[in-house]
């Protein structure tokens, strides 16, 4: 159950990259290229994805997932460093290929080397994160 | 492509429903850094239901190629390039707990303070890359 529901939600992802032609890493970057020739379709994509699950959210109320369990409780919403430091690199990194986590993965189904090195370059830096955490902490502490 | 706001509308719904079926299905957010992290550093449970939700984020597209509808996803040549991006993507989107999905579309639509300050980061980030790559680079 817990696996059908999924692989049906990743394919009305998967789905919706494509039609969207956000898997078009050129459309990505025509929208944060605002000094150049902008394009506005990412917009329409984020606004058109918020909509079911805003939707999605207020369904929460007074439930519990279809499959059991509970839904996430609302996170503390503290805005610390790494939020800030990840989202600037990750922002960095976006701009600079115009692929971020979904797409990349999408773009595997699309042949090609680059989605692939891109992919792996991003597979081994989320392994770094734990052990880099860890070291900053530490240096953190002694300071 | 002409009427491109009408496709990036309906392909953003489509996003915004396979979110929805796996909050009100499994109770998880589809974050895609968060999905695919978790199994990276073995710090996610649900390893299974997740291989199927990475089956059909890839399944999906592969299909629509198949079928005749392809897309070009142009993305650049310059190898230090894009194995410098995916650093900065991977160790990102980690650091900062979530990505365009997670915090943009996930976050935004539960009025998250959060998301919507890791939104407004990597966007202008993104923008500056943008701009210094196209101006100073020229690719």
């Amino acid at each position: 159950m817990r696996a059908v529901l999924s692989l049906i939600s990743g394919a009305l992802f998967g789905a919706g990259l494509h039609v969207s032609g956000m898997a078009d890493t050129s459309r990505v970057r025509g929208f944060l290229d605002i000094a150049g020739q902008w394009d506005p379709t990412l917009a329409f994509v984020i606004g058109g994805a918020i909509l079911p699950m805003m939707l999605a959210w207020r369904m929460t109320r007074g439930r519990a997932p279809l499959a059991g369990g509970s839904f996430p409780a609302r996170p503390a919403q503290t805005l610390d460093r790494p939020l800030v430091f990840g989202s600037i690199l990750f922002g960095i990194g976006w701009g600079l290929v115009g692929l971020c986590p979904g797409p990349a993965i999408a773009s595997i189904s699309y042949g090609g080397w680059q989605g692939a090195v891109f992919l792996l370059a991003m597979l081994a830096g989320m392994w770094a994160v734990p052990p880099l955490r860890r070291m900053l902490d530490r240096q953190t502490s002694h300071a | 492509m002409e009427m491109a706001w009408l496709y990036g509308l309906l392909g953003g719904l489509l996003i915004g429903t396979g979110g929805a079926v796996l909050l009100l299905g499994t109770g998880r957010i589809m974050g895609a850094s968060g999905l695919i992290g978790g199994l990276v550093d073995g710090t996610g449970s649900d390893r299974g239901p997740t291989l199927a939700f990475l089956t059909g984020l890839i399944g999906a597209p592969a299909l629509f190629s198949l079928g005749g509808w392809a897309v070009n996803t142009q993305a650049t040549s310059q190898l230090w390039l894009l194995i410098l991006a995916g650093l900065c993507v991977g160790i990102g989107t980690r650091f900062a707990n979530g990505c365009t999905s997670g915090h943009g579309v996930c976050g935004l639509s539960r009025f998250s303070l959060r998301g919507l300050v890791a939104t407004l980061f990597y966007i202008g980030a993104g923008v500056v890359a943008v701009s210094v790559v196209r101006i100073g680079v020229g690719l």
